[in-house]
């Protein structure tokens, strides 16, 4: 038998897809082709209680800082084309909240705008920052109501936490209808850098990239 | 059903400790407190102690998941509720900041806190009242030196009546003595050195133990296997070459599991792992040695005591023939068409002892679950077996579990659905 990461890693793809790929429902996001850091720093979340989904938790339990990002670097290399963004019907004016508040944000209410830090186009920055594109409706959701509800955690100080808090039920389901029913651009791929700093502290950012430092 | 056997249970507990009161012995003598030796340095001391504090796994439980080490906070699931780790930094106002080497050796050996208070023994000082006053002492100097970490305890959370004071006292009176360790002049000094850790410091009993109602259990049941309850695992009886005993192993491969978390044909899974790769994958070679040499001598090479096994399944019952389906579908891939494994990541089953045992608790939870053995020095990317608790129900994983036990020459009884759905969702801590 070769012996080959994947091999390895059946454990992951069991969910995520063969080669990391979305599974059909919405618990199993796509992990193919996300930026690396950020996938580490997720598998960690999950290993040391900051992220609570039981699966992965049980899994990573005595798995090395080494080994996961080994992991995590294996599933960002692989490059896969998207599936069509999702049909199901949404009101145009759910479709046109949730693109205001991803591309303008709601400054009177401290909410910036995703594009800001997930890149111009939403496939994320490297090396921590996810893209939001071709992920399932219900996945998102799920995601921003964790938050909300101190389920999901990153390292402090949490600005997705921060923001997910600032959102009202309506925000989060206008801006998980619009993310899910976006076609991917072209290149898939993330952004080599922020564009602007970022307008939140984030504690997952690399030094260089945070707020007030220069890049 | 089991409450009306709990409240019985206390009864007989309030009886028998009544009896034991008017019967029992004049107390032991306490254990005069012996200095650390003069002549070990500071430093050594300060390095030995934070061996052992590998080597006793102390972190994990008093740690939270991804908090600071030592400041406690980790609830463990026992089967009469949670109790948290406490806090080990120096820490005065929430720690042990304020705590003399003898106080620790109060809580080591007597199981008692600082101000005399009573320990619930998930501390495991029934193991650790045979640790050394040396190595008690230089536990402690280790810890005095972690940083300090304000982390109020988190009270424990016990159903009654185990919460109540009397409960404790009277535990501690019919279960616990303050005990030394205790050479075997007959034995080997690497074999001695082996039971100190064993059942010292390592508190391997801690799983391995075979437990009464109470939680307690005597030295002759101290590694013959039980069920962790909180956990949903099964500890195999170390006694039985069927179960987790190692006799018949050549030596090397038992240091191997110990160290890196598999051996030829078995690894180290559930809380098992978390043993290794906290704790033993770090022991001393000579350590390791000493652990083999004790756990080769506590095998007893024969089937005493075991329990009856369930009904073993015919190729041609339903559930064995659904179960076929479910293997082939699911699990042959990887494990074989007729069990043999493909090496090196996936191990074989036909004539796999850990699938076999009578408790099905282990391959039910490693279909469920799935999981990697530890990442270790000798084994750092390991292989994963994926969680099947989310795509097979109840049913089908009591089929595909029950076929693996009694397929290919194995016989092991059927597995039911309601065991399956009992260790779903258990706490994993």
């Amino acid at each position: 038998m070769p012996d080959t990461l994947s091999r390895r890693l059946l454990a992951c793809t069991g969910c995520h897809g063969r080669e990391g790929r979305a599974g059909p429902d919405g618990y199993y996001p796509r992990i193919a082709g996300k930026p690396a850091g950020y996938l580490l720093n997720q598998l960690r979340n999950f290993r040391d209680g900051r992220r609570s989904y039981r699966a992965m938790s049980a899994l990573l339990a005595n798995l090395s800082d080494e080994y996961l990002a080994e992991i995590a670097a294996h599933f960002a290399a692989i490059e896969l084309p998207y599936p069509p963004p999702a049909a199901t019907p949404v009101p145009q004016s759910v479709l046109a909240r949730g693109k205001t508040l991803i591309t303008q944000g709601d400054a009177r209410r401290g909410i910036p705008a995703c594009i800001d830090c997930h890149g111009r186009v939403l496939t994320g920055v490297v090396p921590n920052i996810p893209g939001l594109l071709g992920l399932p409706r219900d996945y998102l959701n799920a995601q921003l109501g964790a938050w909300q509800r101190g389920q999901r955690r990153a390292t402090a100080p949490d600005c997705m936490a921060d923001i997910a808090m600032r959102l009202k039920p309506d925000d989060v389901a206008a801006i998980s209808a619009w993310l899910s029913h976006q076609p991917l651009p072209a290149d898939t791929r993330p952004a080599a850098a922020l564009v602007t700093p970022p307008p939140i502290s984030c504690g997952n950012l690399p030094a260089g990239a945070q707020r007030g430092t220069e890049p | 059903m089991s409450r009306r056997w709990a409240s019985l249970a206390v009864l007989v507990v309030v009886a028998l400790a009544a009896l034991w009161m008017v019967l029992r012995p004049a107390p032991e003598q306490a254990v005069p407190a012996v200095s650390g030796d003069a002549r070990t340095s500071r430093a050594e001391q300060v390095a030995r102690g934070r061996y052992l504090a590998l080597a006793g796994n102390c972190q994990p439980c008093h740690t939270q998941p991804g908090g600071q080490p030592y400041a406690g906070g980790r609830a463990l699931a026992t089967p009469f509720g949670l109790v948290y780790g406490s806090n080990l930094t120096s820490d005065p106002e929430t720690g042990i900041g304020r705590w003399t080497a003898d106080d620790f050796w109060q809580a080591m050996h007597e199981g008692r806190s600082r101000d005399g208070r009573a320990l619930y023994p998930a501390f495991p000082y029934t193991s650790f009242t045979l640790v050394s006053r040396q190595d008690s002492d230089a536990l402690f100097a280790y810890l005095k030196t972690l940083p300090q970490v304000s982390r109020r305890n988190t009270p424990h959370a016990l159903r009654r009546p185990y919460d109540q004071g009397w409960m404790l006292a009277l535990w501690r009176l019919l279960y616990f003595r303050p005990a030394d360790f205790r050479s075997d002049d007959a034995r080997s000094p690497s074999w001695n050195r082996g039971a100190y850790l064993v059942r010292g410091l390592g508190h391997c009993s801690a799983c391995h133990a075979r437990r009464n109602t109470l939680g307690a259990f005597d030295n002759d049941r101290e590694l013959a296997g039980g069920m962790i309850t909180g956990l949903g695992w099964y500890a195999p009886s170390l006694h039985d070459p069927r179960e987790g005993g190692v006799g018949q192993w050549a030596p090397d491969d038992v240091v191997g599991l110990l160290r890196d978390g598999i051996a030829p044909g078995a690894s180290a899974g559930g809380p098992m792992a978390e043993v290794v790769r906290h704790s033993t994958q770090h022991l001393a070679p000579e350590d390791l040695l000493a652990v083999t040499t004790f756990l080769q001598s506590v095998d007893r090479g024969t089937r005493a005591g075991r329990r009856a096994s369930g009904r073993v399944p015919t190729d041609a019952d339903p559930i064995m023939l659904s179960g076929r389906s479910l293997y082939d579908e699911h699990c042959s891939d990887c494990h074989g068409s007729e069990g043999q494994g493909r090496m090196p990541g996936y191990p074989r089953l036909a004539g796999n002892r850990a699938v076999m045992l009578d408790e099905p608790a282990n391959v039910i939870r490693m279909v469920l679950d799935g999981g990697f053995p530890p990442a270790t020095r000798g084994n750092p990317r390991p292989f994963g077996m994926p969680p099947f608790g989310q795509a097979l129900g109840d049913e089908q994983v009591a089929a595909v579990t029950t076929y693996v036990r009694a397929a290919w020459g194995n016989a092991a009884g059927q597995v039911s659905a309601a065991q399956v759905n009992r260790l779903r969702g258990v706490s994993l801590h």
